[in-house]
């Protein structure tokens, strides 16, 4: 709407000046969006002493905190278990939802429809609200305390059956047509026809589910109490409850948690964006 | 695994097989949406009604149950707690979701224009949203913490000076209420970035030739226009204020539901509940009504989508 040159409602040089104005009301609300990152950053390389103080920039930058951080509590091991889950979670999680995407959008069977409309209706249910009943069959399965118990319940949503299916509805159907007419089965139509065409929406998913996972916190809190197969997050929520004081190694902490996360978030910041933007609506 | 991979890939002509084409396409159908189907069956559908079956049992801390009928939900009823965590989980919600609606709104008519500029200024709207919860929660309770924080070092600029943002039951819930929307509002500018790409140009091409200023385009143009956006918005971010996790995460390692359980919010208050105190029975019993609402604005959320698709008229 600011996009009003060559109008009669307002002249050139007052279009300039409102985008000026624009531009720097963006530029500083972005900052300060920012700012709690860039003092959390901030404070990680700060000594304990200037902890509270407010300049943003340490006045004797130190590498300290990291290397207490990362050598004095298990917090490798933490990074450790959060890769090895997300991974897993990620690469069995687009497996399967590319499956059922595919058979959901192409394949007719009896009672389709009821299916599909069963899994849309999980689509609101978050873990907060079925975390107890969860956990009772989890537990019932055996699988407290044990990668099984992270791992399979976070594989299943319905979030990305239902963007592919969405995907693969707008594939036009010649591409495998050819493929029946040379007779090959449904399964070499998914694996080598329909698999090759989802690249770019599963690399987009892969990282969502990769972050999600990487990210969670109350699921891994809940069904391990085992020190050795706490995840990162949960490591550092109850590193808060042990060193209550010490921000600075705490904001170290967090600072190791969240790089891998901005990281990616800036090389796939297009994709990232693009698929959450679509996913509501289309 | 492997072995419906085999199945499925059997392509010996169908007569031989003594299956028709119709009936192989529906065993491969059913094969293929069979492991995402059983898994939400098993770890979504079944907690879904188990807690409903669950609210009927007493359970203890040792996995013994025992029949308890409708005592989980008399003792809700009778649970000042309870009633207290209902009226905070309303408290949270009606200042979250209109203050997500216009941050997410306004985010997004700042930079709708697509320009290298604006590119930048997205991501740096939305990175917050990025990052884990539980950093969100440390890092901001780090800037609020005993009044020394350096958002406390900022405020008597504003004129307000000396709060203790987490400590004092006035300001708990509000500036956990800022933390979510702080971690949301990005998300929800894309949103509306989507909404607002579909309306198409002419119409405000033909408003301003007709002399429309701005706050009129914005007025009769693209709010309207913005109506099914606007509805999956508020549809959703009510469900994330009620269920969401952003609300567990934030509230658990910021303040645990204190001080004087003023952010003690029932998706926390259930979950002390049940791994605090092992009420299990109790905890699914007050569950299964937050099911019963979430299922109900599904169903609402389907109708009024006609299953999910949003169409202009």
């Amino acid at each position: 709407m600011s996009k009003n040159s060559g109008n009669s409602y307002f002249s050139r040089s007052q279009v300039t000046l409102v985008r000026m104005v624009w531009m720097a009301v963006t530029a500083v609300l972005a900052l300060m969006t920012l700012f709690p990152l860039l003092w959390m950053v901030s404070i990680a390389f700060k000594t304990p002493a200037e902890s509270f103080s407010a300049n943003l920039i340490p006045s004797q930058p130190t590498f300290e905190n990291f290397t207490y951080v990362l050598t004095g509590v298990p917090f490798i091991r933490y990074m450790l278990n959060s890769f090895f889950v997300s991974a897993t979670v990620t690469v069995v999680a687009l497996f399967f939802h590319t499956m059922a995407g595919y058979a959901l959008a192409r394949l007719r069977f009896p009672g389709r429809e009821i299916i599909f409309l069963a899994i849309f209706s999980t689509f609101l249910v978050s873990l907060p609200v079925i975390i107890v009943p969860l956990f009772v069959i989890v537990r019932a399965m055996g699988m407290l305390n044990t990668y099984a118990g992270l791992i399979v319940p976070a594989i299943f949503n319905a979030f990305g059956i239902f963007l592919l299916r969405q995907y693969y509805l707008s594939l036009p159907r010649e591409i495998e047509e050819a493929a029946v007419v040379d007779g090959a089965g449904y399964w070499r139509i998914y694996w080598s026809i329909i698999l090759p065409l989802s690249r770019p929406i599963m690399s987009a998913l892969a990282i969502l589910f990769f972050l999600a996972n990487w990210n969670a916190f109350l699921w891994p809190l809940t069904v391990a109490s085992k020190p050795d197969l706490w995840v990162v997050q949960v490591g550092i929520a109850n590193f808060k409850s042990q060193y209550s004081a010490s921000w600075n190694y705490m904001m170290a902490a967090s600072t190791i948690v969240a790089i891998p996360t901005l990281v990616l978030f800036v090389i796939f910041q297009r994709q990232i964006m693009d698929s959450l933007k679509t996913s509501g609506l289309k | 695994m492997m072995d419906m991979g085999t199945k499925t890939s059997h392509r010996r002509p169908a007569a031989q097989k003594g299956l028709s084409a119709k009936h192989r396409e529906w065993i491969a159908g059913y094969l293929f949406v069979a492991p995402d189907a059983i898994g939400l069956l098993l770890f979504l559908g079944l907690p879904m009604a188990l807690s409903l079956l669950l609210a009927v049992y007493e359970v203890n801390g040792f996995g013994g149950y025992r029949f308890f009928g409708m005592a989980n939900f008399v003792r809700m009823a009778n649970d000042p707690l309870f009633w207290s965590a209902a009226r905070v989980t309303a408290l949270y919600a009606a200042i979250l979701v209109p203050l997500l609606y216009v941050c997410g709104l306004g985010l997004a008519l700042l930079v709708q224009k697509t320009n290298r500029f604006n590119a930048v200024m997205r991501s740096m709207f939305f990175a917050p949203h990025m990052v884990s919860l539980v950093v969100v929660a440390l890092v901001w309770q780090f800037m609020v913490v005993d009044k020394i924080g350096v958002i406390n070092k900022l405020t008597p600029f504003l004129g307000i000076e000396g709060i203790s943002f987490l400590g004092d039951p006035q300001f708990a819930l509000l500036t956990v209420v800022f933390v979510s929307v702080w971690f949301l509002m990005g998300f929800y500018m894309l949103i509306f970035l989507g909404g607002l790409q579909d309306i198409p140009r002419e119409y405000y091409e033909a408003a301003t030739i007709d002399g429309a200023g701005p706050i009129a385009c914005f007025w009769y143009i693209t709010l309207p226009l913005l109506k099914p956006t606007s509805f999956f918005v508020i549809m959703v971010s009510m469900v994330a204020a009620v269920a969401g996790s952003q609300a567990f995460d934030i509230i658990y390692v910021m303040t645990k539901g204190g001080p004087a359980n003023s952010t003690s919010v029932l998706i926390v208050y259930i979950y002390q509940q049940a791994f605090a105190f092992g009420a299990f029975g109790y905890a699914a019993a007050m569950s299964s009504i937050l099911v019963v609402v979430l299922m109900l604005v599904t169903a609402i959320f389907f109708v009024m989508t006609k299953g999910g698709r949003f169409n202009y008229e």
